[in-house]
């Protein structure tokens, strides 16, 4: 809080880029760490992937490196594979696909888009950073703790989670960090967003993304902090014998547990739900928020129904706060509770529809340019369509019911946030790339890297649909090998992983293409792509400051193939008459 | 003098266009921060309310085991360090330095105070075996209940202490500079914002005395 005074002697080495306050390395430092987070939690489940699809059997090469306490001669223990589980659902949801959406691109482009120097709290955005850093580093070093990482899945339901090893303190310990971290970003967001604009720019002159992402903030704002007092209580029952989360008479293994008693594990789960409904917004948000501004990029024509959109995105983000017990329509609370969360469920799924119906709408007539971010783009729509419509019968109660915790639930979830939101990320990544390195990924291998990931995800993820459909559940060490009602959809396990594998061959491209592009690119102009938007105005790579003179607004953002103009589009920064709304 | 004064103001971070913009910026993140707060104290009292609803007998016992008179006069204590801080934030606006430093620093020594009474509450539940996980004991037919109620008692009014021990810190950096003269008419955000902060610490106190102390007394 203490304000010094602005100095502006050149930081060294460790100033620019480990504690810098510029937005824009801050951002790149969220994308890189959350890109590797990405990979490392999607090595988990290729680990988890071999043994669904041979269990019992040695794992080659690797296995034997995993150590006794984890796969004994190559073969997994049921402890590991519950640890890569509930390791994989932490690490992609909350140090993957958040801090790359929020922190990374959020950090990035949205003081670009609106015109300002940097984030309203430079040191505040910092900070951010280095929590999640660090609560990352907790997460990593909680495997090779005594019995090794969380294994009570990413939802950590007591008391199972009260009554496990030591991992689950430090996943606890994790997640508070990572909590801390969020809430200042989006405090950081929203003042930025309200305060920083620069002149012209109009609430409603604001590229959708930075609606997204303002959306976002408050979801994050406002439901982080119920796992925030949860997990301090979590924390109390494990550390400290308090028993807010231990029922009465506890049973394990044939004993009365000592010291439980009159706790409630379903207000664990309230406290948690309360949370992570909004938190499947703040995935979904941003990530429809840059599928927006490449859409309207490569369709050149303006959003359809951008006003729209907007409140869509604000209903959605109300509504979100009120759905969360959908998630435990099996805890016995009532069919009155049901009704009830079941009808907001159904209420909310329509200004999703209507945000998807919209962006599918953009698409017509446009002279669409099919470059790498458009294709992503384009895949995220059938994919988010997909996910969100198999999500309609795990709103309603009766049906629920029957799917809960199959592997329906997990086909539907990934096909939300991996083909969805993933893409997306990706779409992000192509179009901003110029911006942030000043040359192009290259298109050749950008097609290298969409086609076979766009096949292979849907070869992991739609079969689990029609697992789960079988009744197979979710959580199972072998896969579902030992029941007779599975058997007729084992074969799919080895189709799912076989996928998985091809899925991180099909990485390689971008990888590669990720790091020769730095040096070897085409170099990118400052509007890379022939945009409206802000960012493009700013020198690529933006300097410190980002503009050389604050920038004036003068249309809405998205402003293509306006009619009697030469070129087919007029960027909001230059000045000349508005054209009447489309 | 102002005008000029307003305008290359030292005190001005290098993004913003005027002090009156960094004002409402940090006015807006502060009010943001309050909002993040409101909903974690919200998540406590929500298990407040459910175990509450759960064991109405077992808490009103639990609630007997408290120092009513302590804890009434902690909140007098906490209510006098509010109008302490009141006056502070007046006297940071009107530019009365001399009057902001001894009502900061009367404000330190009401949380002193208050985190002392604290102290002597906690070691004497301590004393009488009420600590859950620690040393709990009770021959109590509602043992169980009464337990739990002192586990939220150390958890709600533990977070409460800690969000005390931040502002006394903060509350030591505005004072070395509050007598180096910093805080001006122009630049009095900073002592305002606090003020902020150190009201809604005390509106939680404000919940949890009567929620915890005086509840089912007759």
């Amino acid at each position: 809080m203490g304000e010094s005074h602005a100095h502006h002697q050149e930081p060294g080495f460790w100033g620019r880029y480990w504690f810098s306050v510029d937005h824009k390395v801050i951002g790149i430092q969220y994308s890189v760490t959350a890109l590797l987070f990405l990979f490392f939690g999607f090595s988990l489940m290729m680990l988890m992937r071999w043994q669904l699809a041979f269990p019992g059997e040695a794992l080659p090469l690797i296995g034997s490196l995993m150590g006794d306490s984890r796969m004994p001669g190559g073969i997994m223990l049921p402890e590991f594979y519950n640890q890569l589980g509930a390791m994989h659902g932490t690490i992609m949801v909350f140090l993957g696909v958040v801090p790359l959406a929020v922190g990374g691109f959020g950090n990035f482009v949205v003081p670009l888009q609106i015109g300002a120097p940097d984030m309203a709290f430079p040191r505040l955005n910092m900070m951010s950073y280095h929590l999640y850093f660090w609560g990352g580093v907790v997460m990593l070093a909680s495997f090779f703790v005594p019995g090794g990482a969380a294994q009570s899945g990413w939802t950590s339901y007591p008391p199972l989670s009260n009554i496990a090893g030591s991992g689950q303190t430090w996943w606890v310990v994790g997640m508070l960090f990572l909590i801390m971290s969020s809430l200042l970003g989006a405090i950081n967001f929203i003042v930025t967003i309200v305060q920083l604009r620069a002149p012209g720019l109009d609430f409603w002159k604001l590229p959708f993304f930075v609606w997204a992402q303002f959306v976002t903030s408050f979801l994050l704002l406002l439901a982080f902090p119920a796992l925030q007092a949860a997990g301090l209580m979590q924390l109390m029952d494990r550390l400290a014998g308090t028993s807010f989360f231990m029922p009465e008479g506890l049973v394990v293994a044939g004993e009365v547990l000592a010291n439980t008693g009159g706790g409630s594990p379903i207000l664990w789960q309230h406290l948690f739900w309360f949370l992570a409904h909004p938190e499947v917004y703040v995935l979904i948000l941003p990530a429809l928020g840059i599928v927006g501004e490449v859409v309207a990029n490569n369709t050149r024509k303006p959003l359809w129904g951008y006003k729209l959109l907007v409140y869509s995105v604000l209903f959605v983000g109300f509504m979100s706060f009120i759905v969360w017990a959908h998630h435990m329509f099996i805890t016995g609370m009532g069919t009155m509770m049901s009704a009830f969360f079941q009808t907001t469920t159904m209420i909310i799924s329509i200004p999703s529809v209507v945000i998807l119906t919209c962006l599918l709408l953009s698409l017509w007539g446009g002279s669409i340019r099919f470059n790498t971010p458009m294709l992503f783009a384009l895949a995220f729509l059938p994919m988010f369509g997909i996910g969100g419509l198999t999500g309609l019968p795990l709103g309603l109660a009766s049906t629920d019911i029957h799917l809960h915790d199959t592997y329906y639930v997990i086909g539907h979830f990934h096909y939300v946030v991996a083909p969805g939101t993933i893409f997306a990320l990706f779409a992000g990544v192509y179009y901003w790339y110029p911006k942030a390195t000043g040359r192009y990924l290259s298109e050749r291998l950008g097609r290298l890297h969409f086609w076979p990931s766009f096949i292979f995800m849907n070869g992991i993820f739609f079969p689990m649909l029609i697992q789960g459909m079988h009744g197979v559940q979710r959580r199972l060490f072998d896969g579902g090998e030992i029941y007779a009602h599975a058997q007729e959809v084992l074969h799919l396990n080895k189709v799912m992983s076989m996928s998985a594998w091809g899925l991180a061959i099909a990485q390689i491209p971008f990888i590669i293409n990720f790091f020769l592009s730095l040096k070897r690119g085409a170099s990118a102009p400052d509007n890379a792509w022939q945009a409206t938007t802000l960012e493009w105005l700013a020198p690529s790579p933006p300097p410190h400051g980002n503009f050389a003179e604050v920038p004036t607004v003068y249309h809405a953002p998205y402003e293509y193939s306006v009619p009697g103009r030469a070129d087919d589009f007029l960027p909001q920064f230059v000045p000349g008459e508005t054209p009447s709304e489309a | 003098m102002s005008a000029s004064a307003e305008a290359h103001s030292p005190e001005l971070q290098h993004h913003f266009d005027s002090m009156e913009q960094q004002r409402s910026a940090s006015t807006l993140g502060m009010w943001a921060f309050v909002a993040q707060e409101l909903m974690f104290f919200g998540g406590l009292f929500t298990a407040y309310l459910v175990y509450r609803y759960l064991y109405p007998i077992g808490f009103e016992l639990g609630s007997a085991q408290l120092d009513i008179k302590l804890g009434g006069f902690n909140t007098a204590v906490l209510l006098a360090s509010s109008f302490t801080m009141a006056m502070a934030v007046w006297a940071a606006q009107t530019g009365k330095k001399k009057v902001l430093l001894w009502m900061l620093i009367a404000t330190l020594a009401l949380g002193a105070v208050f985190l002392g009474v604290k102290y002597v509450e906690y070691s004497a539940k301590i004393e009488h075996h009420l600590v859950p996980g620690y040393n709990f004991e009770s021959d109590s037919p509602y043992a169980g209940q009464i337990k739990m109620f002192m586990a939220l008692y150390f958890a709600m009014t533990g977070m409460h202490a800690l969000h005390m021990v931040v502002g006394f810190g903060l509350l030591l950096f505005y004072i070395y500079h509050a007598a180096k003269g910093r805080y001006t008419p122009e630049y009095s955000h900073p002592i305002e914002l606090f003020g902020l902060y150190w009201h809604f610490v005390d509106i939680v106190w404000i919940f949890l005395f009567p929620l915890l102390y005086l509840l089912g007394r007759a």
